[in-house]
C-alpha cells in the first residue's frame, strides 16, 4: 500500500470520506485517550462522473435492526446464493434475480471499487421539483429592478416541468395566483398574523384537490400543480410580466421608519403553502430579502430606524429583545421545512444586517444556501444566484433533495452525531452512541439540500471494550446510505461501505499515529468548535479548544469569524459558519486559514506565508479565504500601475504581472459558490484591510523595530502573533503533561 | 313586506291562516274574546256560499267564542274573498258589523253581552235581538246609565243640539252597540222607543244608551250629549228622526247628510249598519256641525271656537272636533263645512244592533281631513309665528321661512306644549319632534344659506353652546346677547357687533340667515373636526357578494352593469364640478377580493383576503380612487367580474368581515365614507359575525318574541361602534331566497344612518328595475358624513329619547356615520321644570357635519312652539300625523325588550288616556258614554289601529321575521309623510283622471272599492293597481290595451305606454308618485278575486286584517270602551 495521504487522497476521490484517523484504537479507553475522535468528513454527493448509477435497486440485510446494503466486503456464499451482512453478520438470502450470480459474475455492488455505489429507485412517481421565490418588495427601486431580471433569467434555466411559485411581500404578504388571464390575483396576508398550514390551506381554497380525487384515477396528475405553483413551461410568459410589474412596497414609509417587512410570515405562508401541497417532495423556497423583518412574527428590528438591529454587544447584555422569538418562529418553520424535504434559501442583500442570526436555522438545518451581498444589483449576488443553477455534464441540476443520510456501522463502533446542514430523523438502532456529539442520538439525518460538496462531519464512539480484543486484521466497517431526489425527479441511494483496519494502541501506537489525517481532524474539531460556539458562551469554546488538541490551524482557527465574532456583526457570523459547516474539506481549510499567493519579477507565483512579512512592496498577493478573493498590489507595484506602465508596450511584462493574479482569481471565481466577494486593492487602501486582519501578525507596532527588518508590513493591532503564541503552547503542552 | 314574493305570498295567505288564526286567536281573546266570537258568526252569515251554514254556525259558534272562534275564522278568512267584491251587497254589511261586534263584546263581556251576540247576528233586525243586545248593552252600560238618565235630560236639550250624534256614540261606544241608536236618543226617547223600543225608549237616555247606542240615534245623543249644550238640537233632531226610523240603519243615513260630507255616505248606504258605531266619534264629528248653529255650545273651552268651525259641533266637545285646525284660530272659520264628516260617525257598533255597524262614514275620515286641509292650505305657510301648527304632510304647501325651520325639517306632535310636567303627565300626549336635518326642499324654496363666521367659528351662547339664531336677544345696544335657550348672556364678538334698531332688533338681522331664518348652515371651523385636522373627501366602497346565489339571481351583473354609469352621478355639490368621491370595489364568498384599480394599470389586480378572522386591507394606493382618472380601469374590472364568477360554486359568504374590510379601507384612507353592501344570504362561513338561522315561528307571541328582534351576537354592536368613530356609514342592499336574519344583519346600517333594501326572490326581469332605481337614487341622493347632532331646548323641557337610524354614546349627542336627505329622527322631549306661556318652548337641532364635498358644516334647526297651561289649548294644536310617527316609532322600540303584546296594550292605554285626559278635562260635560274627540286627534285611533295590525306589532302567518325586523328598522327613520302613508296607504279611485290633479282618494276599506273600476293604492312601499272584475272596457282599453278583464296579465310591472290621455296620464301619476318616494315602489297588477288580491287586501287598512287586526270600526269601539273605563 502507497503512503498514507496517498490512500486518503484516493479515499477522498473515491468515497467523498475523510476519517481523523485511518487507523482506529481498538478499545473505547484507547479511544478517549487519543482525544481527537474517530469522525469522518463525508460528502454525500461527491462528484463521481465515472460512476454510473446502477438501474435497480440494492439488495437489503433482512434483519429488521440492520436493513444494510449489500457491499464488497460482504462475504458470500455464491454456491448457496447467500451472503453475510458485514455489520450484523446475519446470513440473507440473494434475491431471485440474482439467481445466476457466481464467483465470475458478480454484481457490481460486490466490487470493490464500487464501495460507493448510485442506485435508481423505479418505483414511485417522478416529481417535479418546486421552486418557490419569495421576494421581499421593500427595496429600492434599483435593487428591485435588479432582482427581478434575475428572477426573469432564472425561469429560463429551470425544466420545463419544474413548478414555480411566487409569494411576494412587504407590509402585506401576497401570494400570488399564476396562470390567471385578465385580471391578476393574488391572496394577500397580513405580515403580523401567523397561519398554520391548515388555516392556509384553507385560506388559499387548497382543499379541493382532496372533494374532487373522487373523481378518477386520472386526478392522481392533478395535485402536481395548483393556482400558486404551475410548471414554467405553462406561465413562462405570464409569471415574466408579473415579476416584470412588481413594484416597491406602495404602504408609505414615514421619515425615521424602516419599512414594514413581513419576512416571517412571508416564509411561513411559503412553508406552509409547499407543506400542503407537495410534502415529503423535494422543493426549493428561494427567500429574497433587502433588509430586516419589521413586524409580525419573526420580527428581528422593530421600525424605528433610531432603533439599530442588535450587535453582538446587546446580544451579551441580553439586550436584543426580539432575538429569541425571532429565533423561535425561524426554527418552528425550519423544522416543518425539513420534516417535508423542503429547503429554504435565504438570498440577503442589504447593507445593514437582515437578521441571518435569527434566521440561519432556516438554511442550517434544511440544507439551503445562505447568500450574504450588500446589494441585489452585484455581481456576487447575480452570479452566485446563477450559480445555483448550475447543471452537470448529464444537464441535471447540481442539486439533490429530500435525502437522508444513514449510517451503519460495525458493532464496535457506533455513531455520536453529524454536525452539518442536517437534522434529526430521530432513528434509534444498535448503532446508535449513547454520548452525543453535535446532532446525536439517531443514525439517520434529513438533509433537504444536498450539493456535490455539501459536507457532514460525522463523529464516532469506539465502544470495544478493553477486554475484548478484535482479533487481528480485523476491520471496522461504516456504510452510508444515501437516499435523495435527484434533479431529474428520479430516486437514487447512493451507498458508500467503507472500512478500517482495528489496532491496538498500546502495541501499534505507531501506525495508528501515522494515520491520523490532520487536515481532516484540524475541520472536525474546527466544526465541532463552532457547533458549540453556536450553542454555547463563546469563551468557554476558546478554552475548551485550548484544552483539545491543537496544531497548526489552532491559531487561525482561535482568529477567524467563526468562532471570534469581535468586529463581525451577528448576522456576519452567522453566515460565515454557515458555509463553514458545509464546505468541503479543501474550502474548510481555506477559511480557516486563508491562502496567500505572492507574484513577483522574482520568480512564479508562489504560496507564502500567511504573514506579515510576506507584504512586501514589490509583490501582488493573492489571497482567498473562501469569502473573499483579495488582489493586494504592494506599495512599488502600486505606485508603478499608477504611473501606468503597464500600458506601455516596453512594459509588457509588468503588464502580465498584474494580469496573472487576476486571471487566477477569475478562476476560483469561477469555480466557488457562494460567489466569494472580489476585492482589488493595494498598499494603504482602505481594503486591504481584510488582508492585514489574516495575516500573521508577526511584525506590530509594538516590535517592528525591535526586529529591525526592513521587509514586510507592521500590523496595527494587539493580538499575540503565532510566534507568541506557540511559545505560550509550548509552554502548556509541557506543563500539562507533567 | 311580501311583495315581492308574489308567490310564497299568495299560499300563505289563503291557507296558513286557519291554522294561524288560532294561535292569533288566542292572544286576541284576551283582548277582545268576544268581539270575535261575534265575527264569526256573522261572517259565516256574510258567505254567499256559505251563508246558509255561515248563519247556522254563527249562532252556535259564537256562544261559546273561544270554540267558535277557529272555525269562525277559517271561514272567515276565505270569506274575506268574496266579500271584497261583494262589499256593496247587504249581506256583507252584516259581516261588518261582526267585525265591530268584536269590540262590543269586549265592552259587552262585561256585561255578558255574548249571549246577546249570537243572537244578533242571528236575528240582527229582529227587534226582540234587540231589545236582547239592549239588555246586554245595558249592562255594559250600567255605568253609564246613570250617565243615561243624565243624559236623558241633556238630551232634550241637547238632543236638539247634536243629538244625532249624540244619541249613538256614548252608549254606543261603551258596547259598541248603542251607537246605532243613537239617532233615537234625543228625539229618541220618544222615537227611539218606539224604533228599537226599550232601548230607544228609555235610554235614549242613559242606561240603555248602550243598546240605544246601537241605534244611530243614541250615538247622536252622544254627540249631543257633548253638543248638550249646541243649539244642535235642530239637526240632530233630524237625525234622530232618522234613527228613528231604522234604528241602526236609518240612523246611518241621516248622519251623511248631516254631518258630513256626504262623500262617505254616499257610497255607504250598507255601511250605514255600521254607522251606529261611528257614532261615538261624532262627538268629534259633531258633524252634526251642519248644525252649526249651535255654535255657543257649552262645549267647554273647545266649543268656542267650534261653534265657529261648525256649528252643529259645538256642543259636541270641542269643536275641536269640527276640524282638525279648526281650534286653530287662523282655521275656524275655514272649516265649517267639515265638521261634518266627523261628527256623523256615530258609534258604531252596537253590534247588537243586529250588526249593525257603526256607519264607517260616519266615524271619522281620513280622507276627508286630508282633504280638508288640503282645501284650507292655500297660502304659502311662513313660519314666523309661533306655535302654528303647519299643514299635514299630505298637502302641498310651499314653506317661507321667517325664523322657524320649515316643517320639513322639523314637525312636532303638539304646537301648543302643556307648561308643566303635571300637565304633560296628565294629558299624555307625547312630547316630540320629528327633525329630518337635511331633507331636500322643492325646487321653489330656497335652501338653507351658509354662514361663515370667519375664523373664530360660529358664534354660540357661552353657556350652553347654542348658536346664533332669531331666539337670542341682543342686549345693550348690540354689545351682548341673551341666549334664548338659557338666558345667559354673552358678549358679542367684535366683529360681528351691529347696532339695534329701535326695536332693538339688530340692523343687520335681514341680512343674516342666521338672525332670521330657521334653517342655515354654518361653516364649521378646523375645531370641529376629527383630530383637530379638516375632513378628506369622503369615499364610497362597493361591496358586492359574489356567491352562487347572487351570481345566479343576476344580482352580480346588473350591479356590475350600472355601476359603470352610475359612478358618473356620485354626489356632489356644485353640479359643474366632477364629484371628490373616491371609490373602491370588493366582491366576496367567503373570503374577499379588493381591487388594485389604479389609473396607471392596464388591468385591475385583484388581492384576495381569505383571513376573514382578522380583517385589514391588502392594500391603500389603487383601492381608492377617482372615478375619472381610473375609468377605464374600472371599467374593465365590473365587465369582468361576472365573468370570473360566472362558475362559483361557492355558495357560503361572510358578512362581519365584509363591513370590517369597507371600515378598515375607510380608516386607511383617513376619511368618512359610505360602503353599499349587495349581500344575499346568511352569512354561515366561518367568520367574526357568523349566524345561525334561528327562525322560529313558534316564539311569535311568546314573550321570546323580542328576542327574533335583537341581534344574535353582539359583534355587529362593536362593529357599528367602531364605523360611527370612523364616519362609515353603510347601505345593504338584501337579495335573500330565505332568511338571513335582517334583524342582525341590520344592526350596522341602521346604527350608522344607513339604509337597507331588501328584494327577496330577487329575479332579473322582474325586480331589476326596482332595485336599480332604488340604487341609483341612493347613490345620488344628498349625504352627509361623520355628523353629530344635538337638540338644545330652552330651560324646562329636554330631549329624552331618540328613535331613528343612528348610534349614540351618551345621552344626548346622535352621532350619525352618514345622513341622507330621506333619513329623519324623532327627538322626545320631557319636562325638567316649567314652561312659560310667553316664551314657549324653544328648540335648535344643531348638525355637524362633512359634506359630500369635504367640507365640515353645521346646520342649524330652530324651532318655537307655543307654551299652555290649559290642557284644551293643548289638544286643540296637536298633530296626529306625528304623534302617529312617534307612537309607531316609540312601539317598534319596544318589541325589542317587551311582548309585542304588551306593546300594543300600551300604545292602546297611552291613546286611550290622550283621549280620555280630553274627554274628561276639556270635552264638554256629557254622557260618559260618549265618544268625543279632540278635533285634531279624532284620527287618531284609526291611524293607531294601522300601527297597531302593522306586520311588525300583528304578523300575519305569512309575514317572515326577516319582513317584520325589515319594515321595524325601516320604519325607525321614516319621516312624518312616510309614516303617513305608510299606515294608512293612499287609495285612488281612476275612474276619471284629469291632468292637473289627483282624484281624491277613497277610504281604505273594501266597501270603497267598486267592482266596475280601477284603484290604485301606494304605500311608499308598494304600489297596487286594483282592477275590479267589471271594470268598464274602456277603461282597461285605455290602461292595458285590452278590453278583456281576463287578458291583463297581473305579473305586469310596468302599464303599457298606449298613446291615450288616460293611459299617459295614470303613467304620469305612477311617476309622480314614485318620485315622491325615497324607494322605488314596484308596480303589481291585481285583478279582483285573483289570488294576489289577498296582498292587496292587506292594505285596505280600514278593514278586517288576516292577521287578526281590528276594523277601523271595532277599533274605534274598542277605544271608546278603553276610554270610558278610564273615566269610569
Amino acid at each position: 500500500m502507497a503512503t498514507f495521504p496517498e490512500y486518503i487522497a484516493q479515499n477522498e476521490e473515491r468515497d467523498g470520506v475523510r476519517f481523523s484517523w485511518n487507523v482506529w484504537p481498538s478499545s473505547r479507553l484507547e479511544a478517549t485517550r487519543m482525544v481527537v475522535p474517530v469522525a469522518a468528513l463525508f460528502t454525500p454527493l461527491k462528484e463521481r462522473p465515472d460512476l454510473p448509477p446502477i438501474q435497480y435497486e440494492p439488495v437489503l440485510c433482512s434483519r429488521a435492526t440492520c436493513r444494510a446494503v449489500l457491499n464488497p466486503l460482504c462475504q458470500v456464499d455464491y454456491r448457496a446464493k447467500l451472503w453475510a451482512c458485514n455489520f450484523c453478520y446475519q446470513r440473507n438470502q440473494f434475491p431471485p434475480s440474482y439467481a445466476g450470480i457466481s464467483e465470475v459474475n458478480q454484481p457490481a455492488e460486490l466490487l470493490p471499487q464500487f464501495s460507493t455505489i448510485e442506485y435508481v429507485v423505479q418505483r414511485g412517481p417522478q416529481m417535479p421539483l418546486v421552486f418557490l421565490y419569495v421576494v421581499d418588495t421593500c427595496m429600492e427601486d434599483e435593487d428591485l429592478q435588479a432582482l427581478k431580471e434575475s428572477l426573469q433569467m432564472s425561469l429560463s434555466l429551470l425544466p420545463p416541468t419544474a413548478l414555480v411559485g411566487l409569494i411576494t411581500f412587504g407590509r402585506m404578504v401576497q401570494v400570488h395566483e399564476l396562470g390567471c388571464e385578465g385580471i391578476s390575483k393574488s391572496y394577500v396576508f397580513r405580515g403580523t398574523k401567523d397561519l398554520n398550514a391548515k388555516q392556509l390551506q384553507e385560506m388559499l381554497g387548497l382543499t379541493k384537490p382532496s372533494a374532487t380525487q373522487g373523481r378518477g384515477p386520472q386526478t392522481a396528475q392533478q395535485p402536481l400543480s395548483n393556482r400558486f405553483l404551475q410548471p414554467v413551461q405553462k406561465i413562462d410568459m405570464n409569471l415574466t410580466d408579473l415579476l416584470g410589474e412588481l413594484q416597491r412596497d406602495p404602504w408609505p414609509v414615514t421619515q425615521g421608519k424602516r419599512p414594514l417587512r413581513s419576512l416571517g410570515v412571508a416564509m411561513s405562508i411559503a412553508v406552509g403553502l409547499l407543506e400542503c401541497t407537495f410534502p415529503n417532495t423535494g422543493a426549493r423556497i428561494m427567500t429574497f430579502i433587502g433588509g430586516p423583518a419589521t413586524q409580525g412574527p419573526g420580527m428581528v428590528v422593530g421600525d424605528e430606524l433610531k432603533t439599530p438591529i442588535r450587535s453582538w454587544h446587546d446580544i451579551e447584555k441580553d439586550n436584543a429583545k426580539f432575538m429569541k422569538k425571532a429565533t423561535k418562529h425561524y426554527e418552528s418553520l425550519a423544522n416543518r421545512a425539513s420534516t417535508n424535504g423542503h429547503i429554504i434559501d435565504i438570498y440577503a442583500c442589504a447593507l445593514d444586517q437582515t437578521g441571518l442570526l435569527e434566521m440561519k436555522c432556516c438554511a442550517n438545518y434544511t440544507g439551503g444556501y445562505m447568500v450574504m451581498a450588500d446589494s441585489f444589483n452585484t455581481s456576487l449576488f447575480k452570479q452566485t444566484f446563477q450559480r445555483v443553477f448550475t447543471k452537470d455534464v448529464q444537464g441535471s441540476f447540481k442539486m439533490a433533495f429530500a435525502a437522508t443520510l444513514e449510517v451503519k456501522t460495525s458493532r464496535e463502533i457506533k455513531v455520536s452525531g453529524a454536525i452539518g446542514p442536517c437534522v434529526s430523523l430521530n432513528a434509534k438502532g444498535p448503532c446508535v452512541s449513547e454520548n452525543e456529539i453535535g446532532t446525536g442520538g439517531t443514525c439517520q439525518w434529513k438533509i433537504c439540500g444536498l450539493d456535490p460538496s455539501t459536507t457532514l462531519a460525522l463523529y464516532f464512539e469506539v465502544v470495544n471494550q478493553h477486554n475484548a480484543p478484535i482479533p487481528q486484521g480485523g476491520r471496522g466497517a461504516i456504510q452510508f446510505v444515501t437516499q435523495y431526489q435527484h434533479s431529474s425527479g428520479q430516486r437514487r441511494i447512493r451507498v458508500t461501505t467503507t472500512a478500517r483496519n482495528w489496532a491496538d494502541a498500546q502495541t501499534q501506537i505507531q501506525s495508528i499515529a501515522a494515520s491520523f489525517d490532520q487536515e481532516a481532524a484540524a475541520i472536525l474539531m474546527a466544526r465541532l468548535a463552532v457547533y458549540r460556539a453556536e450553542t454555547e458562551e463563546g469563551p468557554d469554546v476558546l478554552r475548551w479548544l485550548d484544552r483539545q488538541l491543537i496544531r497548526l490551524f489552532m491559531f487561525h482557527l482561535r482568529r477567524s469569524p467563526f468562532l471570534q465574532v469581535f468586529n463581525n456583526s451577528p448576522d456576519e457570523s452567522s453566515y460565515y459558519r454557515h458555509q463553514f459547516n458545509r464546505q468541503d474539506l479543501t474550502q474548510a481549510l481555506i477559511m480557516i486559514q486563508p491562502v496567500l499567493y505572492a507574484y513577483s519579477f522574482n520568480g512564479p507565483p508562489e504560496p507564502v506565508l500567511l504573514d506579515s512579512s510576506s507584504i512586501l512592496p514589490d509583490r501582488i498577493l493573492l489571497m482567498d479565504t473562501f469569502f473573499q478573493i483579495l488582489i493586494y498590489h504592494g506599495e512599488t507595484v502600486a505606485q508603478w500601475r499608477k504611473a501606468g506602465y503597464q500600458d506601455m508596450p516596453e512594459y509588457e511584462n509588468f503588464k502580465h504581472l498584474l494580469q496573472a493574479p487576476v486571471d487566477d482569481a477569475q478562476e476560483l471565481l469561477h469555480t466557488r459558490f457562494p460567489m466569494p466577494r472580489y476585492i482589488d486593492t493595494e498598499h494603504g487602501g482602505s481594503q486591504a484591510r481584510f488582508l492585514l486582519s489574516k495575516v500573521n501578525p508577526s511584525q506590530t507596532h509594538n516590535n517592528m523595530y525591535a526586529w529591525g527588518q526592513e521587509s514586510g508590513a507592521p500590523i496595527l493591532t494587539d493580538d499575540v502573533s503565532l510566534q507568541v503564541f506557540m511559545d505560550h503552547l509550548k509552554k502548556l503542552a509541557v506543563s500539562s503533561a507533567a | 313586506m311580501n311583495v315581492n314574493q308574489h308567490t310564497p305570498m299568495a299560499s300563505p295567505y289563503g291557507q296558513p291562516q286557519p291554522g294561524y288564526s288560532q294561535p292569533g286567536y288566542a292572544p286576541l281573546d284576551g283582548g277582545y274574546p268576544a268581539p270575535y266570537a261575534p265575527y264569526n258568526g256573522p261572517a259565516s252569515a256574510y258567505q254567499p256560499g256559505a251563508p246558509p251554514q255561515g248563519p247556522a254556525r254563527g249562532p252556535p259558534a259564537s256562544g261559546p267564542p273561544p270554540v267558535s272562534a277557529p272555525q269562525p275564522y277559517n271561514q272567515y278568512s276565505h270569506s274575506q274573498g268574496d266579500m271584497q267584491n261583494g262589499p256593496p251587497t247587504m249581506t256583507q254589511a252584516p259581516p261588518r258589523p261582526a267585525a265591530s261586534q268584536p269590540y262590543n263584546p269586549g265592552a259587552m263581556n262585561l256585561s255578558g253581552p255574548h249571549p246577546s251576540y249570537p243572537q244578533h247576528y242571528g236575528p240582527p233586525s229582529t227587534i226582540q235581538q234587540v231589545t236582547n243586545q239592549m239588555t246586554g248593552m245595558q249592562i255594559a252600560s250600567g255605568p253609564p246609565t246613570p250617565a243615561g238618565p243624565g243624559y236623558a235630560p241633556p238630551h232634550s236639550s241637547q238632543p236638539p243640539v247634536s243629538t244625532a250624534y249624540s244619541a249613538a256614540p256614548p252608549p254606543s261606544y261603551t258596547q259598541a252597540i248603542p251607537p246605532v241608536s243613537s239617532a233615537p236618543t234625543q228625539p229618541p226617547p220618544p222615537s227611539g222607543p218606539a224604533t228599537s223600543q226599550q232601548y230607544y225608549g228609555g235610554p235614549p237616555p242613559s242606561s240603555q244608551q248602550p243598546f240605544n247606542s246601537s241605534l244611530p240615534p243614541t250615538s247622536q245623543q252622544q254627540f249631543t250629549s257633548s253638543a248638550p249644550q249646541a243649539p244642535a238640537p235642530p239637526v240632530s233632531q233630524s237625525q234622530q228622526s232618522f234613527p228613528p226610523t231604522q234604528p241602526p240603519f236609518s240612523s246611518a243615513p241621516p248622519p251623511p247628510p248631516l254631518s258630513q260630507p256626504s262623500p262617505y255616505h254616499s257610497g255607504p248606504p250598507p255601511p250605514r249598519a255600521q254607522m251606529p258605531p261611528t257614532s261615538m266619534p261624532q262627538s268629534n264629528h259633531l258633524p252634526p256641525g251642519p248644525q252649526g248653529p249651535p255654535g255657543p255650545p257649552g262645549p267647554l273651552q273647545q266649543p268656542p271656537p267650534q261653534p265657529g268651525m261648525q256649528g252643529g259641533y259645538p256642543p259636541q266637545q270641542n269643536g275641536a272636533f269640527g276640524q282638525v285646525r279648526g281650534p286653530q284660530p287662523g282655521y275656524a272659520g275655514p272649516y265649517p263645512g267639515q265638521p261634518n264628516y266627523g261628527a256623523p260617525a256615530p258609534a258604531p257598533a252596537p253590534a247588537p244592533p243586529a250588526q249593525k255597524r257603526l256607519d264607517p262614514d260616519a266615524i271619522p275620515s281620513p280622507i276627508q281631513v286630508i282633504e280638508d286641509d288640503k282645501a284650507k292650505s292655500t297660502e304659502p305657510f311662513t313660519t314666523g309665528v309661533r306655535g302654528q301648527a303647519p299643514p299635514l304632510v299630505t298637502t302641498n304647501f310651499q314653506v317661507k321661512d321667517q325664523g322657524n325651520a320649515s316643517p320639513r325639517f322639523i314637525r312636532c306632535t303638539a304646537y301648543n306644549m302643556p307648561c308643566t310636567a303635571d300637565m304633560a303627565k296628565q294629558s299624555q300626549v307625547p312630547l316630540a319632534a320629528v327633525i329630518k336635518p337635511l331633507a331636500t326642499l322643492p325646487p321653489d324654496e330656497t335652501p338653507p344659506y351658509v354662514v361663515d363666521h370667519g375664523e373664530g367659528g360660529p358664534i354660540r351662547c357661552n353657556r350652553c353652546k347654542a348658536y346664533m339664531c332669531p331666539y337670542m336677544q341682543f342686549i345693550e345696544g348690540g354689545r351682548r346677547f341673551q341666549c334664548g335657550f338659557c338666558s345667559c348672556v354673552t358678549e358679542v364678538p367684535p366683529h360681528y357687533f351691529q347696532h339695534l334698531d329701535h326695536t332693538g332688533k339688530r340692523v343687520d338681522c335681514y341680512d343674516r340667515p342666521e338672525l332670521s331664518l330657521g334653517s342655515y348652515e354654518f361653516l364649521a371651523t378646523v375645531d370641529y373636526c376629527k383630530n383637530n385636522k379638516l375632513p378628506q373627501p369622503p369615499a364610497f366602497v362597493f361591496l358586492i357578494d359574489v356567491s352562487y346565489n347572487a351570481v345566479k339571481s343576476g344580482m352580480v351583473s346588473i350591479v356590475c352593469q350600472e355601476l359603470k354609469t352610475l359612478l358618473d352621478y356620485l354626489p356632489r355639490e356644485n353640479p359643474e364640478m366632477d364629484s371628490v368621491v373616491r371609490v373602491g370595489f370588493v366582491t366576496y364568498n367567503k373570503v374577499l377580493h379588493f381591487y388594485n384599480v389604479k389609473s396607471s394599470l392596464a388591468q385591475p389586480q385583484m388581492l384576495v383576503v381569505s383571513d376573514v378572522s382578522d380583517m385589514f386591507v391588502p392594500l391603500l394606493d389603487g383601492f381608492l380612487v377617482n372615478v375619472n382618472e381610473s375609468r377605464l380601469v374600472i371599467e374593465s374590472l365590473l365587465d369582468q367580474i361576472p365573468e370570473m364568477f360566472a362558475d362559483t360554486r361557492e355558495t357560503e359568504t361572510v358578512f362581519g368581515p365584509v363591513i370590517q374590510a369597507g371600515l378598515e379601507a375607510l380608516k386607511a384612507a383617513d376619511c368618512a365614507g359610505k360602503l353599499f353592501v349587495f349581500h344575499t344570504s346568511l352569512p354561515i362561513a366561518e367568520a367574526p359575525g357568523k349566524l345561525k338561522n334561528r327562525e322560529d315561528k313558534k316564539l311569535i307571541g311568546t314573550d321570546k318574541e323580542k328576542s327574533l328582534f335583537q341581534p344574535q351576537v353582539g359583534f355587529y354592536n362593536n362593529l357599528a361602534k367602531e364605523c360611527v368613530a370612523q364616519g362609515c356609514c353603510v347601505d345593504l342592499f338584501l337579495f335573500p331566497n330565505q332568511y338571513v336574519d335582517v334583524a342582525t344583519l341590520g344592526v350596522v346600517p341602521v346604527s350608522t344612518g344607513g339604509s337597507v333594501y331588501k328584494y327577496t326572490y330577487f329575479q332579473a326581469q322582474s325586480d331589476q328595475e326596482r332595485f336599480l332605481n332604488d340604487l341609483r337614487r341612493d347613490i345620488q341622493k344628498p349625504v352627509g358624513f361623520d355628523a353629530v347632532m344635538r337638540v338644545r331646548t330652552s330651560t324646562g323641557i329636554r330631549a329624552t329619547d331618540f328613535y331613528g337610524s343612528f348610534f349614540m354614546s351618551n345621552t344626548t349627542d346622535v352621532e350619525l356615520a352618514g345622513l341622507d336627505c330621506d333619513k329623519a329622527i324623532t327627538v322626545e322631549f320631557k319636562h325638567d321644570d316649567k314652561l312659560s306661556e310667553e316664551t314657549g318652548a324653544l328648540m335648535q337641532c344643531a348638525m355637524l357635519y362633512t359634506s359630500c364635498s369635504g367640507q365640515r358644516r353645521l346646520r342649524i334647526h330652530n324651532m318655537a312652539v307655543n307654551c299652555c297651561s290649559q290642557l284644551a289649548d293643548l289638544y286643540r294644536n296637536c298633530e296626529t300625523d306625528t304623534i302617529i310617527n312617534f307612537f309607531s316609532k316609540y312601539a317598534f322600540r319596544g318589541i325589542l325588550n317587551n311582548p309585542t303584546k304588551a306593546v300594543r296594550d300600551t300604545l292602546v292605554n297611552q291613546c286611550a288616556q290622550i283621549l280620555a285626559c280630553y274627554r274628561k278635562n276639556c270635552a264638554s260635560p256629557s254622557s260618559a258614554g260618549q265618544l268625543i274627540l279632540p278635533e285634531c286627534m279624532k284620527l287618531l285611533p284609526v291611524y293607531l289601529n294601522c300601527v297597531l295590525k302593522s306586520d311588525v306589532l300583528l304578523p300575519g302567518a305569512d309575514v317572515s321575521l326577516d319582513d317584520r325586523a325589515y319594515l321595524r328598522q325601516l320604519i325607525s327613520c321614516m319621516d312624518v309623510a312616510e309614516t303617513h302613508v305608510f299606515f294608512y296607504p293612499r287609495l285612488l279611485p281612476l275612474m276619471k283622471l284629469e291632468s292637473g290633479s289627483l282624484p281624491v282618494a277613497v277610504r281604505d276599506s273594501e266597501e270603497r272599492l267598486s267592482k266596475g273600476g280601477v284603484y290604485l293604492l301606494e304605500t311608499g312601499l308598494h304600489l297596487f293597481l286594483w282592477v275590479g272584475a267589471s271594470a268598464q272596457q274602456e277603461l282597461l282599453l285605455n290602461i292595458f290595451g285590452t278590453q278583456s278583464f281576463s287578458q291583463i296579465d297581473p305579473s305586469m310591472t310596468s302599464l303599457p305606454v298606449l298613446d291615450n290621455p288616460f293611459s299617459q296620464r295614470l303613467r304620469e301619476i305612477i311617476d309622480s308618485f314614485r318620485a315622491q318616494r325615497s324607494r322605488y315602489m314596484k308596480l303589481m297588477v291585481v285583478k279582483q278575486e285573483d289570488r294576489a288580491e289577498l296582498i292587496f287586501r292587506h292594505f285596505l287598512v280600514e278593514d278586517k286584517s288576516a292577521s287578526g287586526g281590528a276594523s277601523y270600526v271595532d277599533f274605534l269601539c274598542h277605544m271608546h270602551k278603553e276610554i270610558r273605563q278610564l273615566l269610569s
